[in-house]
């Protein structure tokens, strides 16, 4: 199972974070402090694999941003470098070539596809194109909330005119 | 570009406060990302806090607005840094009708509370309501929700209704409700038993991504209880060929390969149900034999499938022909390249060895490449392998390589791991004492606090046992080289406490056995390890105990003793230790010290530490003491329960004693009162001034040194020691005590403190002592040591040659190596492309250095903005001309670059290079450049709305506008 996927940039610094397995703040602030030394530091020939507290750490880079999932002893790292690639490939179909901004401004939107994809530490779809359509389907949602507050606050604004 | 649009539209509405991000929230980001440090971080978001705690809390707030809020309160969470006081807020807006704003809340709660928050109880009556909703977008949410937050106790709350929701005509909502279900398996299997027929229903969905969600909890379960789903391994093959056979919908295809994830899940199951049960595993020969053919091994997909095909093969009742293939397979991944193919085939091959152990054989050129290999975890991997298939033959080769690798590195968690093999393995396979030893010094020396204590009892009773034979001389040759190192190893900074402890006792056991080293000598050293060492008591009294051997030895041996000015400073201030332990201890030296030649030696016979200690624990010499005592009117003994109040205090503490103390003594402590009474000991008041004399002191046989010989026995020898002990137990408020008990459970006591040290080793080593003995018996297959001596005897040379070849091979294939990477790492069609993604890096490498000191470095989007108006005009030579003289610019700035390396293979390839090189670099990623136009363009839209809203990222990091995919 996948115990916490998380999204680190080259600097260091957090882009997401996901806990599937309970870690206090105190602990989870601790595993991105040792996981981001112990990755950011790793040269480009290596494995993207990761030896940590008797778990491994499947991690691969994308421009400039580091997608991690940290996974049990007898998980298989390969498919879990994959999963991360799928996700990614989903992130680059729904916000259309992807890039780190993206992420850090829509961090929800990230978290909302990661739902689709993973849940409970489990890869739920593996499909491209289910995960897309039901974020389609929240989303579409979201478009006609938009338009009715749209609406209405036209009708408030102009009630109190 | 729709897509494009609806995001740009967003950020645009951001702009005017509109639906999730504020003015304020983009300036935090934006603020956020510029910080230069983790400190500056933190201050900005401690104002934030603060900004939220006070928004939070106003009253009335617009629906949109607090949701606004509870994003930022993720984001700052997210960060590190504590939201809790925004958690309450969250919780309520999964009670909102609007699914829009539930299904933040939803999120916000999923990512801030773990299934024991007190919160939870407030939300599962929402998760009720919606998981009975119409609109399955809102079960789906709830059944987020519940995979994450529902604990055991929660369970039964929501059961009925996930149960109903896996006949869902929405496949969304079957697939998460069974993932659901699966979740409280794993939370509270038997809330759940009864309804584990209806996974094997869902197997069946029409749905696929139902039947490959179902497959996670399937496997759970079948890795708890094989038996029991023998039946479906017919259903799983079928799936299995299926899949293979390409009948899902396109859409599961996964680069090429269809339904890859789901082909690995049946895998990982088969494997599970075919090990070692010959018929299931007839069933799936066939259509693993296909996997192996149809999966394409130049795609990572394709390997993963390849792996776990090899997995199942190396789990199932063997087959030659995919053992075979499997072989294959492995060989092709030890070849690769790719550090991540050679990780997988040597754990693939650790697998294999173990049903063909011949396979090996092949491979041990690529397994010494691995294992030399500057990667840690590769390395990592190659040592688990080599623990596997470690033998007596080549044991210290592996060990030793173990051991300098343990020296090397500093995370404790796995220095803990390889220690712990180490000792395994020596134990296991060590071919002589002496080697043993020998490693385990080295193991203490290194990682003695992270080694069980067992194993320090362990080497003790080996060095006192010596080697099971009739070879005396050996055994002491081995002792005084132990002896020997020890000294060596003394005039080292920093021991590890076990370590010292090992030192000690095996100081004062042998440390002046062979007349090399003098007494005083011995004693010294002692001393000093308990002054150096003053604040660990264990050490200390490791070190009090080996003095008083040391002390008892020459006095048995007739020599007069003087002890060192040290010792007796070290043994006063002892003997007014806090530690109770210490004090006696140190008064049992003081006393032995007093006695004469034939007590001393009685107590503290030479070299007896491995002596069976038989105790007479129905203490029959008092007898006729006792019947004395009664004779003459002494009262009867009454026993403790009996007693009343004041002395159950005193059992109590009795009891708090052994409370702390070894566990197998306890029981022995108490039984003695109750077998005493029968033999009538006398009361309290007599014996309190006078000491039971011992008919035959040395019928209790303490053969460990470390226990001094009860009281008893030195009383019946000296008035003066008595009067001492006498004292020492008014100490302890042992008055009202009957003397026989005092006695007895001091007896006990110190019993339990000798037998506290050596116990460990006397009961669960004797087995591994067995084994080694029994080592020595066992055959040494020839094939084997063949295969062995041929891994590692020659290991040197075949080392170092492949170790040349590789220093060779570098330069001039690194390129190839690079884009190879870039291949597999990232798909990308092209080399060109692979290119493209440097150049960012390199300013972005610049950015801390470079950025700050130099106010003249490019500005990043004013080149994005060159790029974009004359597009054409990237691809001609002349931008190429303009655009360069900047990149050689950042060049010079980062002198040398040699500390780039990490940075991007572009940077260390052009460092390496001479400066006309680095021009033609630069050129070709211009002209690479223009070929990845379109995605530039794209960001550079991104950009420009950005800054519209005027939260233009003004530090220079076109990283984040860089396509994650490319």
């Amino acid at each position: 199972m996948i115990h916490f996927v998380l999204l680190i940039s080259r600097q260091g610094k957090v882009r997401l974070t996901k806990w599937y397995s309970p870690y206090s703040q105190k602990e989870r602030t601790k595993v991105i402090r040792e996981l981001g030394g112990v990755i950011l530091s790793r040269g480009p020939k290596l494995c993207n694999f990761v030896d940590w507290r008797g778990f491994k750490v499947v991690y691969k880079r994308y421009a400039s941003l580091y997608f991690c999932m940290c996974i049990d002893q007898d998980d298989n790292e390969l498919e879990v470098l994959e999963i991360i690639h799928h996700f990614v490939e989903i992130l680059d179909r729904y916000f259309g070539s992807v890039c780190e901004l993206d992420l850090i401004f829509n961090f929800h939107k990230a978290y909302y596809i990661l739902d689709e994809l993973l849940l409970a530490g489990e890869l739920q779809e593996t499909s491209k194109k289910t995960v897309a359509r039901l974020i389609a389907a929240q989303d579409s949602l979201v478009e006609t909330a938009k338009e009715q507050q749209g609406s209405i606050s036209n009708i408030i604004a102009q009630a109190t005119k | 570009m729709e897509q494009l649009k609806t995001i740009g539209r967003e950020l645009a509405m951001g702009s005017q406060g509109g639906f999730y991000q504020s003015k304020e929230f983009l300036d935090l980001v934006k603020s956020i990302g510029e910080a230069r440090s983790k400190a500056e971080e933190d201050r900005i978001v401690l104002g934030e806090i603060e900004t939220l705690k006070r928004r939070v809390s106003e009253p009335d707030i617009p629906k949109r607005k607090m949701k606004e809020y509870i994003l930022r309160l993720v984001y700052v969470e997210m960060l590190g840094h504590d939201a809790s006081f925004g958690y309450i807020h969250a919780v309520k807006m999964t009670h909102d009708d609007s699914l829009l704003v539930k299904r933040t809340g939803y999120l916000a709660v999923t990512l801030f509370l773990n299934e024991d928050h007190d919160l939870i109880i407030l939300i599962v009556n929402t998760i009720q309501k919606d998981l009975k909703s119409d609109n399955y977008l809102v079960v789906c949410a709830a059944l987020n929700a519940v995979c994450k937050l529902i604990n055991e106790e929660t369970i039964p709350a929501v059961l009925p209704q996930v149960v109903d929701l896996l006949a869902h005509p929405k496949e969304a909502v079957r697939k998460k409700a069974i993932m659901a279900l699966h979740r409280f398996y794993q939370k509270s299997p038997s809330s759940v038993s009864h309804l584990v027929s209806n996974f094997r229903k869902r197997l069946c969905d029409n749905d696929p991504g139902v039947m490959g969600a179902t497959l996670c909890p399937l496997f759970e379960l079948v890795s708890t209880d094989v038996n029991s789903y023998k039946d479906l391994v017919i259903s799983f093959v079928s799936i299995l060929k299926q899949v293979a056979e390409r009948r899902l919908p396109k859409a599961y295809d996964y680069h090429q390969m269809p339904a890859p994830f789901i082909q690995i899940k049946l895998l990982k199951i088969l494997a599970l149900l075919g090990s070692g049960d010959k018929q299931a595993s007839e069933n799936m020969y066939t259509v693993v034999g296909d996997i192996f053919r149809k999966c394409d091994s130049s795609s990572n997909i394709g390997n993963a499938v390849l792996y776990e095909c090899i997995c199942c093969v190396s789990s199932i009742y063997p087959n030659p022909k995919l053992l075979e293939s499997a072989a294959d397979a492995i060989s092709r991944f030890l070849k690769s390249d790719s550090h991540n193919l050679k990780y997988m085939g040597i754990d693939a091959l650790g697998r294999l060895i173990k049903i063909s152990p011949e396979i090996a054989e092949q491979h041990q050129l690529a397994v010494i490449d691995c294992l030399e290999d500057p990667d840690d975890t590769l390395k990592r991997k190659t040592f688990e392998l080599l623990y596997k298939m470690t033998k007596s033959t080549n044991v210290e080769v592996i060990v030793d390589r173990m051991i300098d690798y343990m020296i090397s590195i500093n995370d404790n968690h796995y220095k803990t791991e390889i220690a712990s093999r180490c000792v395994e393995l020596a134990e296991q396979f060590a071919p002589s004492n002496q080697w043993f030893i020998l490693i385990m010094n080295k193991v203490f020396e290194h990682a003695g606090d992270l080694v069980n204590i067992k194993v320090a009892h362990n080497l003790m009773r080996l060095i006192a046992e010596g080697f099971g034979e009739d070879d005396d001389s050996a055994d002491s040759q081995l002792r005084s080289s132990a002896v020997d190192s020890y000294l060596h190893i003394l005039g080292e900074p920093k021991i590890p406490s076990v370590f010292l402890q090992l030192i000690c006792w095996v100081l004062g056991e042998y440390g002046t056995a062979d007349g090399k080293y003098s007494a005083s000598y011995i004693t010294g050293k002692l001393s000093d390890v308990a002054e150096a060492y003053s604040n660990d008591e264990t050490v200390k009294a490791y070190a009090v105990t080996a003095l008083m051997k040391i002390y008892a030895f020459e006095i048995a041996a007739g020599r007069k003793v003087d002890m060192l000015p040290e010792c007796q400073s070290l043994m006063e201030q002892f003997l007014a230790s806090h530690s109770t332990d210490l004090q006696q201890r140190a008064y049992e030296l003081q006393a032995v010290i007093g006695l004469d030649a034939h007590a001393v030696e009685s107590i503290m016979p030479s070299d007896a530490s491995c002596e069976d200690i038989e105790v007479d624990k129905a203490l029959s010499f008092l007898n006729g003491y006792i019947q004395d005592s009664i004779e003459k009117g002494a009262q009867p003994y009454i026993p403790e329960s009996e007693r009343s109040g004041m002395l159950n205090i005193s059992n109590f503490r009795n009891q708090d004693h052994h409370g702390a103390s070894s566990h197998g003594l306890k029981f022995e402590a108490y039984e003695l009162p109750k077998q005493t009474v029968q033999s009538r000991i006398p009361p309290a008041t007599l014996a309190s001034t006078e000491f039971v004399p011992v008919p035959e002191p040395m019928s209790v046989r303490e053969s460990y040194p470390t226990t001094i010989v009860p009281s008893a026995s030195s009383d019946a020898e000296s008035t003066e020691l008595k009067l001492r002990l006498d004292g020492v137990q008014k100490k302890w408020g042992r008055q009202t005590h009957s003397p026989a008990t005092s006695t007895s459970s001091s007896t006990s006591k110190k019993t339990v403190n000798g037998i506290k040290q050596v116990d460990g080793s006397n009961t669960s080593n004797s087995s591994t002592w067995e084994t080694y003995d029994s080592r020595k018996h066992v055959e040494i297959n020839s094939e084997k040591q063949k295969l062995a001596a041929s891994l590692f005897g020659g290991s040197s040379k075949t080392e170092k040659k492949p170790a040349t070849g590789h220093k060779i091979s570098k330069p001039s294939s690194h390129m190839v190596e690079k884009s190879h990477v870039r291949k597999s790492s990232m798909e990308i069609a092209s080399e060109k492309k692979a290119l493209v993604h440097q150049p960012p890096d390199l300013l972005d490498f610049g950015e801390p250095t470079v950025q700050s000191s130099d106010p003249p470095s490019v500005d990043p989007f004013k080149e994005l903005e060159g790029l974009l108006e004359p597009t054409t005009q990237l691809g001609s030579t002349a931008a190429a001309a303009t655009n360069s003289p900047d990149i050689m610019g950042l060049f010079t700035e980062t002198p040398g670059g040699t500390h780039n390396k990490d940075d991007s293979d572009i940077l260390s390839s052009l460092s390496k290079q001479p400066v006309t090189n680095m021009v033609g670099g630069a050129t070709s990623t211009q002209v690479a450049q223009s070929s990845k136009g379109p995605n530039r363009k794209d960001s550079l839209e991104k950009d420009s709305l950005v800054r519209q809203m005027g939260v233009t990222p003004s530090s220079p990091n076109p990283n984040l506008f860089k396509d994650l995919l490319g």
